[in-house]
């Protein structure tokens, strides 16, 4: 079957594999553990039970989410030392330590408060609780922190030596490798781009749930909540993508080649090309539709200034354009689409209607996948244009790969995509199946059966032993006796 | 002071703090068949739900750890032991998502349930090939792994992996003595003194094959002066062997575990004195492999400033969850 691919693809497809399905649910936690700490603020300081269920409601969904995350992650860790080992050898002084504090300061956080936040309300009291809970939500920022400062030094590296043995050796300072060129713009897009993916699933459920009963109050609340987040986040977040793509012009400007489709220079102003099929043998886009100037004003400000092409890179430098210009149109697509959603629910806010628009719901609910396939394509823009270099401009992809032999990799990447269709698959289709039902006063915290996962804070009937509870709230709708 | 043999201790440290506390986790999964369905799995699942995670991040450190600090190592080690740690990742997958799956999906819980004692097997055994392979040693050119694809399986390697099975279950059986009561204590019970005369067996095994694996082992276990002063070690590992025995059939709450804990502790530290200087026998010494003063000062800043944090929400966590897994609130 895999005759005819070479260990380093292997290589390659493995990691862009185990990469892309594990970032899917970093990029839900990440929103999520943050939505989790402001429903339990928001009860904690208003004492509404509606945050509390939503919070509880929403916890189910992390609990899985989150495990999915944690087993897809450390296969990310040891992934740098099986596939890669010539880049773990060579880069591992520089960006080892970066990889070493995020285990520090974001792992054992999220993991060590995790127990008490799934389980301990009952056993801590509501303001530890609550501070464990932003416990999580801080690890999973410090986690994003330190790993874009990585990957943003591999695309713009700065602050380091070669060593005599062919090492990248940090320089002087840290500062220069951590805040490297690229990292503020790719944090805070990555991040913001995490909270949307995580809006949009909450607003999914909501209008989802709404569509059945636009009375639920808990529906309401997450829906509204998440359409703010929608007309805040989403203009914003083009911003932040603006800056970052000019930030990338600087920096890696065959990228920006490759994302407009620019196989020729224009020395009197580029055309911005819509659409088109990118032809890298003939070095055109076919059938384009293109608006004339308007990329030099974009990227430049300047209607008539001129913009360099692929023709100035030498062909053994340049990223495959096909792939970059389609991924990074998937993902603008997205995203004003995202800003259409986001104006269209403000618009329903003024009339007062906004729980009266089942169209409204309806393309909601649409939307609620698409923020992971824009983050997923946004990170395919990203990688994708940064080959042939694993190391932008100094170790290429392909001088990066362990020694092995192609029916090994073959067989691990076979083994990876089996189990994880299975297992993740299984895992989201728990998820839906919670989303599925509606949110309701007294909702339950994380199920562990009949016993509680700790002395007097399991789940059993009566109002002080759910792990999440409130004594003062019914905690046991009779319909809900049996475990989800 | 030397550095690197800082961040040598570290990482010994952080996969010491691994096998332990993960250990005791990847125990339970092991003898979970011999609990039945229902209440008994359950109470044993619940006594590490909430710390299961935090215990893991142990393996991202050892890991990650070695990336940072031995980076050479790490790019040896891995691509060496390719099938063992693939093998290892995925059932670690299985074992981790098992903690929640089991409970969202009734109609499915023995298929989780085989999920979980399935991976956490898989993942103990994986675990100590992989470190058999390290002592057995592995052929290293130009800074590449240079050996071929089944160096990693060999008698020592499933003796190795066998004896990590055996003292994971120990762990986790005296971590059940202590966390239970009743009916399914005396259970534990039970499989604790298999698991410690399996476990003792198989340590004793491993050390006297390591001595024969090469005459550096030996010399550093054999010859004087170095005799004086590990001779001690296995005196010492007897005497705590023999007093965990007697711990496990008496009534005891936590001693037991303990007890398997200072085992693990005595066993390691063998495995440090017979393969000190090396990280990865025969060729590189720690410091052949060793990131640069600044990587290691970087990092060591880090260590200093989060490690007593870590230990002590790590403490305070296992605190909040202290005592018996019960259901004295279920009536």
């Amino acid at each position: 079957m895999f005759d005819n691919l070479d260990a380093l693809l292997l290589a390659r497809i493995q990691f862009a594999f185990t990469v892309s399905f594990h970032f899917f649910f970093p990029a839900f936690s990440i929103g999520l553990a943050s939505y989790l700490a402001v429903l339990e603020g928001l009860w904690l300081k208003t004492g509404k039970s509606v945050y509390l269920d939503l919070f509880k409601y929403w916890l189910k969904i992390f609990a899985i989410a989150f495990a999915m995350g944690v087993v897809s992650g450390i296969v990310m860790s040891y992934q740098f030392g099986t596939n890669w080992s010539v880049f773990s050898d060579k880069a591992g002084p520089v960006i080892g330590p970066l990889m070493a504090y995020e285990v520090l300061t974001a792992f054992f956080l999220e993991a060590g408060f995790l127990g008490v936040m799934l389980f301990g309300m009952n056993k801590v009291g509501k303001k530890l609780h609550f501070a464990a809970t932003l416990m999580v939500a801080l690890g999973t920022f410090v986690s994003a922190f330190w790993i874009l400062s990585v990957n943003s030094w591999m695309q713009t590296p700065t602050g380091y030596e070669i060593g005599a043995n062919g090492q990248f050796l940090p320089g002087p300072s840290w500062w220069d490798i951590v805040f490297n060129p690229s990292f503020p713009y790719r944090l805070v897009h990555t991040v913001m781009a995490a909270y949307l993916t995580t809006a949009f699933v909450v607003g999914a459920v909501g209008a989802w749930h709404l569509l059945k009963d636009r009375a639920n109050p808990h529906a309401r609340k997450m829906f509204s909540m998440a359409m703010w987040m929608a007309a805040i986040v989403t203009p914003a977040q083009i911003f932040a993508g603006d800056m970052h793509g000019l930030n990338t012009l600087e920096h890696q400007p065959a990228k920006v080649m490759a994302m407009e489709g620019h196989y020729q220079s224009h020395p009197e102003g580029a055309p911005l090309i819509l659409f088109g099929i990118p032809d890298s043998e003939a070095k055109t886009v076919r059938y384009a539709i293109e608006i004339p100037k308007l990329s030099s004003l974009i990227l430049k400000h300047d209607l008539n200034a001129p913009l360099a092409g692929l023709d100035t890179i030498p062909d053994d430098q340049e990223p495959p354009v096909g792939t970059v210009f389609w991924s990074f149109r998937v993902m603008i697509g997205i995203g004003f689409a995202m800003l259409g959603i986001g104006l269209w629910s403000l618009w329903g806010r003024v009339r007062g209607r906004l729980y009266d628009m089942p169209w409204l719901h309806r393309a909601a609910v649409l939307m609620g996948p698409s923020g992971f396939a824009a983050v997923l394509a946004g990170w395919i823009t990203t990688e994708v244009g940064r080959q042939p270099y694993v190391i932008y401009g100094v170790l290429r992809t392909a001088d990066a790969a362990s020694p092995l032999d192609a029916p090994a990799v073959a067989a691990s990447l076979l083994a990876f995509v089996l189990v994880y269709f299975t297992v993740f698959g299984i895992g989201v289709w728990y998820i839906l199946k919670l989303m599925g039902k509606a949110p309701h006063a007294g909702e339950y915290g994380v199920k562990r059966g009949d016993v509680g996962p700790i002395r007097t804070a399991g789940i059993t009937p009566g109002p002080t032993q759910n792990p999440g509870g409130d004594e003062t709230l019914p905690t046991h709708a009779p319909d809900e006796k049996e475990p989800v | 002071m030397d550095l690197t043999v800082v961040w040598a201790f570290i990482i010994a440290f952080a996969v010491f703090a691994y096998v332990v506390m993960d250990g005791f986790d990847l125990g339970i999964g092991i003898l979970f068949p011999t609990f039945n369905a229902g209440r008994e799995r359950d109470r044993a699942m619940n006594s590490i739900a909430p710390v299961w995670d935090g215990n893991e991040t142990w393996l991202v450190l050892g890991g990650g750890g070695l990336f940072a600090a031995f980076p050479l190592a790490y790019a040896v080690i891995l691509p060496a032991t390719y099938p063992l740690i693939i093998a290892m990742l995925l059932g670690l997958v299985f074992r981790g998502v098992a903690f929640e799956y089991r409970w969202r999906d009734p109609g499915h819980q023995k298929f989780w349930d085989m999920a979980f004692t399935g991976g956490s097997f898989v993942a103990a055994l994986a675990q100590g090939m992989t470190l058999g392979a390290l002592l057995q040693g592995i052929d290293v050119v130009d800074r590449a792994y240079a050996g071929s694809w089944w160096d990693w399986l060999t008698p020592y390697t499933l003796l190795t992996g066998l004896g990590t099975v055996a003292g994971y279950a120990l762990l986790g059986s005296t971590w059940l003595i202590w966390k239970l009561d009743g009916d399914e204590q005396a259970h534990a019970r039970k499989l604790a003194v298999r698991a410690a005369v399996a476990t003792i067996a198989l340590m004793g095994a491993v050390s006297l094959y390591n001595i024969t694996l090469n005459a550096e082992y030996a010399e550093h276990w054999l010859s004087a002066p170095e005799i004086y002063w590990v001779a001690p070690v296995p005196v010492v590992t007897a005497i705590i062997a023999i007093s965990m025995l007697r711990a496990i059939t008496r009534e005891r709450n936590s001693k037991p575990f303990w007890l398997a804990i200072a085992l693990f502790f005595l066993g390691m530290s063998g495995l440090g004195v017979t393969i000190w200087p090396y990280v990865v026998p025969p060729g590189l010494t720690i410091w052949d492999a060793a990131a640069p003063e600044r990587s290691q000062i970087f990092m060591l800043v880090g260590v200093a400033i989060t490690m007593p944090l870590i230990i002590a929400y790590t403490v305070w966590a296992y605190w909040v969850f202290r005592g018996k897994v019960a259901d004295e609130g279920y009536h």
